[in-house]
């Protein structure tokens, strides 16, 4: 299947010298004065189509698009056609048509990405498929902890994450964020350890890729981490699966005695929505070590690089058509 | 192309595993039967008194008609993906002249009146159809339909394929009536309890994508489960058939409830035995069936089992979809493959070309023994006064095939741009000439 340059549909669409220049793009616009910024993108087209609730992805990537002066458009599955049975690769069609240069999409079935993106050749942003990816979250994960850890450094490579561990600890299974984290951090040195009971934490998911191991035991994990992100229990996807909340809570609950005791330095992570008193308390979402508010800031500046990378790689092509078409002028000319 | 036409097919290798020939003969065949089967040379003076029309056969391999015992034809009711004409148009251009029809049609094939309603010559087939009916009324795995009367309409064997008949009861019964009738009860062994959601094999390439996984077990259990009912009948011996064998548990199920001497055959499908899970790539839809593409080692299994014999016969599930089906998100789209056209050159690659089978077996799995399986009579041999279905080929062409030049009215295989081995120049049902091609240089 022929790709389009500039998807990011799976971390793995991204080398590290992408992840590397994403997050140069990422800081640089961060600090670009607002109304040079909105000069970018001035009135390219982005669309937003959103076949499943959002508030952080949908939001961050509309406001990326139009800090950078770009026209958006949202789409979502109610209140549009699709709601009358119009298809993937036919929504697809018609933003295309109506101008869009880029889609974000996000999806509940895994891998719809790759069907828009064979549908319209144009690039497409996984905000979040199915159980299968969120590179964008992976990505803004990423710049949160360099912050921290490497002194916001942009310029990443294989060791930079050398020595950090981060555990992933919750509903693995359903987890299109525990997937892009487990598929990018270990390519930068890190090492990621997933924890939570067997019904959302199967064995075989430490075969995604190297650098990831299963610990069951929660406190082993905190003690060994420097990042710790929960995950919240996905109970849209449970699909009959019984989890028993008390006994969950029991043993996978971040709250504030456990990380005194165990990871008292660690860095707490959270892709949101999070629910309190269950996978967190709200003594550690609104404490010290709680960087989930200062995840969203990242994500706006990943989002406002990977839409402009997204656009750069469309306008390249655009502008490979305007070039063979000068020499016919040139011709009719002579 | 009337049946009355006598042909003769000079010149060629005979290979008719049911008669035990693989060696050079004419074969005379007339009024859709075979009137004889001689040395060179020898049927010239009888094939002139008939006037026949001659078959230069010379370096090619003349076999008994291919046999498909898994097929969904689509017809009555979905048209748009293929139907009885397109479906074995396509069956005989890969060299099929019998293909058995699964019911899951709309509506479900479980009356007489739709099992001959497909037989009808006005459906066009151009090879024969043997209609499977529905084990249970509307599939619905409650009540038994009526397997006398289907038998005696036309119907070859009972299944609710797409759907397992789940129920212990009914599945008991099933096997008990059938058994009676003298019908095979066909089995599409999924324990549909472990496999709601699913989209592909349970593993780790599964979790990596986020999809949910068919655990091995919900196709073993089954299997393990019928042949479990298989041995405790009472006063009858019923015959279970698994369609479209996938893993390695429920073959050896198969293996030891045979040396336990219970009649239960399987057969397996070519891509289970070509492809694995890792065919799924990017999503690619038309890597989605059911049962899914297995893991290597279940894949490699199918294999063995080709080789050492425990398997009966290769089937093709040929399952036509339209291209807006297929194109949609993976989890929504349906399951399935073409897999007339391809069936024997990927066949003849893998089993003769690289395991170095003999061409006479290949054609035993894909004749013969599909034809003994469902107990099909005067079919899978060319043996004097047995129908005259005949496959043409010339064993050492190797071409590639292209989806889009496909009889079949769907282009949903993953075999696009594969090359085959072995390209049907004759296909010949009951003395006519259902399908011909040139060769090509």
């Amino acid at each position: 299947m022929v790709r389009s340059r500039g998807s990011v549909i799976s971390v793995l669409d991204l080398s590290i010298e992408d992840v590397a220049s994403i997050l140069a793009q990422a800081r640089s616009f961060e600090n670009e004065d607002p109304l040079i910024r909105m000069k970018r993108l001035l009135k390219r087209r982005v669309a937003l189509l959103f076949y499943e609730s959002s508030t952080r992805t949908r939001t961050s990537f509309e406001l990326a698009a139009k800090s950078l002066g770009a026209d958006t458009a949202l789409i979502s599955s109610q209140s549009s056609s699709i709601e009358k049975g119009e298809s993937l690769k036919d929504t697809g069609i018609t933003l295309k048509a109506l101008g869009a240069e880029c889609i974000i999409l996000r999806h509940l079935s895994s891998g719809a990405p790759y069907l828009l993106e064979a549908a319209t050749g144009l690039p497409i942003l996984n905000g979040g498929d199915g159980m299968h990816e969120h590179p964008s979250q992976a990505l803004l994960d990423l710049r949160t902890m360099l912050a921290h850890l490497r002194d916001g450094t942009a310029e990443v490579d294989e060791t930079t994450l050398q020595g950090v561990t981060v555990t992933i600890c919750g509903d693995i299974l359903h987890s299109r964020v525990a997937r892009s984290n487990a598929l990018l951090l270990p390519r930068l040195g890190a090492q990621v350890i997933f924890c939570g009971p067997a019904a959302l934490l199967p064995e075989i998911a430490s075969q995604i890729g190297p650098g990831v191991t299963i610990e069951r035991d929660f406190e082993k994990a905190l003690a060994d981490s420097q990042v710790v992100m929960m995950l919240r229990i996905q109970a849209e996807r449970l699909a009959g699966l019984q989890v028993d909340l008390e006994e969950y809570k029991s043993r996978y609950q971040a709250n504030g005695p456990r990380l005194a005791k165990f990871a008292p330095k660690a860095l707490l992570l959270h892709p949101g929505p999070i629910i309190r008193g269950l996978e967190l308390t709200s003594e550690v979402a609104d404490g010290p070590q709680s960087l989930i508010a200062e995840q969203v800031r990242h994500g706006v500046a990943v989002r406002m690089a990977l839409v402009a990378r997204a656009l750069d790689h469309s306008n390249a092509e655009n502008t490979g058509t305007k070039s063979s078409e000068k020499p016919t002028k040139k011709a009719r000319r002579a | 192309m009337s049946p009355a036409i006598a042909i003769l097919i000079r010149g060629g290798r005979l290979i008719d595993p049911a008669a035990g020939v693989d060696a050079e003969r004419d074969i005379l065949l007339r009024d859709g039967r075979v009137v004889a089967v001689e040395a060179p040379g020898k049927l010239k003076a009888a094939a002139k008194q008939e006037n026949a029309e001659e078959i230069d056969a010379t370096g090619l391999v003349v076999a008994p008609g291919l046999v498909d015992i898994h097929v969904h034809l689509r017809e009555p009711g979905q048209g748009y993906k293929e139907t009885i004409a397109t479906g074995t148009a396509a069956a005989a251009a890969g060299g099929f002249t019998s293909v058995c029809a699964m019911p899951n049609t709309v509506p479900v094939n479980d009356s007489p009146e739709t099992t001959r309603w497909m037989q009808s010559p006005e459906r066009g087939a151009l090879i024969r159809v043997f209609p499977i009916a529905a084990a249970t009324r509307g599939s619905m795995g409650e009540k038994l339909t009526e397997y006398g009367s289907l038998k005696a309409a036309g119907a070859v064997g009972v299944s609710d394929d797409g759907k397992p008949i789940l129920g212990e009861a009914i599945m008991h019964q099933a096997l008990t009536v059938a058994a009676r009738a003298g019908l095979p009860v066909i089995q599409h062994a999924e324990d549909t309890r472990l496999t709601g959601g699913c989209s592909m094999n349970a593993g780790a390439k599964a979790f990596r994508m986020g999809l949910r996984g068919m655990p091995s077990e919900a196709e073993s259990g089954l299997v393990e489960r019928d042949i479990r009912l298989l041995a405790s009948l009472n006063g009858v011996r019923a015959h279970l058939h698994v369609a479209h064998l996938s893993t390695t548990a429920a073959l050896e199920a198969v293996r030891r409830a045979r040396r336990n001497g219970l009649h239960v055959t399987c057969e397996v499908a070519p891509h289970h035995f070509l492809l694995t899970e890792e065919a799924v790539g990017d999503y690619d839809t038309n890597a989605k069936m059911n049962p899914p593409l297995r893991a290597r080692a279940d894949r490699d299994a199918m294999l063995q089992g080709i080789l050492d014999g425990v398997v009966d016969c290769i089937a093709t599930d040929h399952a036509p979809h339209a291209a807006h089906e297929k194109e949609q998100e993976f989890e929504r789209a349906p399951n399935g493959i073409t897999g007339l056209e391809t069936a024997l050159g990927l066949s003849l690659s893998l089993f003769h070309k690289a395991h170095r089978l003999p061409i006479s077996r290949v054609i035993n799995l894909l004749s013969s023994q599909p034809a003994a399986v469902l107990a099909l009579k005067g079919r899978g041999t060319l043996a004097v006064g047995s129908f005259a279905d005949v496959t043409i080929f010339d064993a050492k062409k190797e071409w590639v095939f292209r989806a889009a030049g496909s009889k079949s009215k769907s282009k949903n295989t993953p075999f696009d741009g594969w090359t085959m081995l072995g390209e049907v120049r004759w296909t010949i049902s009951e003395g006519r000439i259902a399908y011909r091609k040139e060769p090509t240089v």
